[in-house]
């Protein structure tokens, strides 16, 4: 094994002995001062999964998210030095951490705090105008495609999401009973938002993320949802800065 | 060896400059003084847009920025990361930095960021693999690399270079430039049982584009011995402000950067950092 793979299996696993041929001083051992590397990585690894995790630390508490951080870490090292985007395997972490089966949604809102990461970095691109929708003919109007902004995401889930989420950030009151959210991440300037989608909304903004066209992605809400409102969702995304751009559907 | 006859104009001014937080942003817009450069962590600016090149945006057009990279891995037995490289070109041509630097150390193996400065021996091996990363760093990024000393914490046996003739041999080899860091010189002098003063005298002073100065926390080892430990979470030490005032007394005032990464204080406290490296560079010969 070459030095450096030694010296980092040692950092991730402090059960292994610290490499041989690492001194103190005087000669011996290096011991405790190689204790410095492992602290500093799990520390500081942790702390970037606090940042982005903040919701997550909340709903299991400050002690719990440490230790599981420490599970988490070393089962997944960042791929990359960008350290804001650490952590995409959390999800599927939660899922089969055993600990926190019992939190059925804790997936979800990491789904959505890795959204808001990613959202928050995303590429500045100028909303369209209102007026263009309005400019259209409203026989062209379902053949065109509606464009969506780098920073905007889509979670769907069977919990109640949004609500947990909004209940554990900004104080709102926590759902009282069960039932599948969709959750739309916008950044109408430099703070991404998590809106709870009215019935429907979930479905057609999906089909714009698949690029199809206006009247496809109708078709999707309304098969999903007997009371989808057009007019109310792009008005909720157009005002957002959700979309970018108009473009004609062939 | 780079050349440098197309470096950028702008350079960083012999006067103290501080780790940009972004907690700080209005405050640095009211009224910087006495700061008049900002650092920053390349990495944290690698997103494609938002707040964070937004505020970069507003304060390189007052401030001559230094961009400084922690998880490059220079000191990495595999080769460098292509991918971030090409990151931190993007973000050297977009923001055109006064300076970029990066230290000593490796941080990746085997595709694996460990997001700690991890020392490495000082070998005939090492030199050349240093020195290979650092030339093909300038060489990608166009520019002059400052390279930064390390805090160390424990010594290798298999070393057969002092870490002073170790950067030495770098900068023969490659042209590039350095960054003392005054704190890490002081940490690793206390930990390894040398001198910081004859560190300083053995270390190759004219090449130093930038010193850095930190706090740091106090530990033992195993032993009882001292152990200092690299937090920049706090105000630097008195004995690191006095191996400051001793180091520009033989290079005069040269860019010197306030660290101050965990427990960041108010704008007041860390200005009043500032104002200290300031007063140091005054009274230092010209």
């Amino acid at each position: 094994m070459s030095r450096q793979s030694e010296f980092a299996q040692a950092i991730l696993n402090p059960d292994l002995p610290v490499p041989e041929g690492l001194q103190n001083p005087e000669g011996a051992p290096a011991g405790k001062r190689f204790s410095v590397y492992r602290n500093n990585v799990a520390v500081s690894l942790s702390e970037a999964l606090e940042v982005t995790f903040p919701v997550i630390r909340k709903l299991v508490g400050d002690e719990f998210f440490k230790a599981m951080a420490g599970v988490f870490l070393r089962q997944h090292q960042p791929n990359s030095p960008v350290l804001m985007f650490y952590g995409a395997e959390m999800p599927a972490f939660l899922e089969g951490f055993e600990p926190v089966a019992h939190l059925g949604y804790l997936p979800d809102i990491a789904r959505i705090e890795l959204a808001l990461c990613r959202s928050y970095h995303a590429a500045d691109t100028p909303p369209l105008d209102p007026t263009a929708l309005q400019a259209i003919a409203p026989d062209d109007l379902l053949k065109t495609r509606l464009h969506l902004a780098p920073p905007v995401h889509l979670v769907h889930s069977k919990w109640p999401v949004g609500s947990i989420f909004h209940a554990n950030s900004s104080g709102d009151t926590p759902p009282t009973e069960m039932h599948p959210e969709d959750i739309l991440i916008t950044r109408p300037e430099f703070d991404p938002q998590v809106t709870v989608l009215p019935s429907g909304a979930g479905a057609f903004i999906a089909a714009l993320i698949d690029n199809a066209t206006l009247g496809d992605a109708l078709k999707q809400a309304t098969i999903t949802s007997g009371d989808f409102d057009l007019t109310e969702t792009l008005g909720l995304l157009l005002s957002a800065g959700a979309i970018t751009k108009i473009s004609k559907g062939t | 060896m780079l050349d440098t006859t197309g470096t950028p104009p702008q350079t960083l001014p012999n006067a103290p400059g501080v780790g940009y937080k972004p907690q700080h942003f209005a405050a640095i817009m009211e009224d910087p003084a006495p700061v008049e450069w900002l650092e920053i962590h390349a990495e944290n600016y690698m997103g494609d847009g938002g707040r964070p090149l937004a505020q970069l945006r507003h304060l390189a057009e007052r401030f001559p920025i230094s961009v400084h990279g922690v998880g490059l891995s220079i000191g990495g037995a595999d080769p460098l990361d292509t991918d971030h490289l090409k990151r931190l070109k993007h973000l050297c041509d977009w923001l055109n930095p006064a300076s970029f630097s990066e230290h000593l150390a490796w941080s990746t193996h085997e595709g694996f960021y460990l997001n700690d400065l991890i020392a490495l021996p000082y070998t005939e091996e090492t030199v050349t693999r240093v020195a290979d990363h650092v030339a093909q760093v300038q060489d990608i990024l166009g520019r002059k690399m400052l390279l930064e000393n390390p805090s160390s914490y424990l010594a290798f046996a298999e070393s057969t270079y002092s870490e002073t003739d170790f950067l030495t041999e770098v900068v023969a080899r490659t042209g590039c430039g350095l960054l003392l860091d005054i704190n890490n010189v002081f940490i690793s002098a206390t930990n390894q049982k040398t001198g910081a003063i004859d560190y300083i005298d053995a270390f190759p002073l004219d090449h130093v584009g930038e010193f850095h100065l930190g706090g740091h926390d106090q530990d033992t080892d195993d032993t009882g011995a001292p152990l200092l430990i690299d937090s920049h979470g706090r105000e630097v030490a008195d004995p690191v402000w006095a191996l400051f005032d001793y180091t520009l007394s033989k290079t005069g005032a040269r860019p010197a950067l306030i660290e101050w990464d965990a427990n960041v204080p108010e704008w007041p406290e860390l200005a009043a950092e500032a104002a200290r490296a300031a007063t140091i560079l005054q009274k230092a010969p010209a």
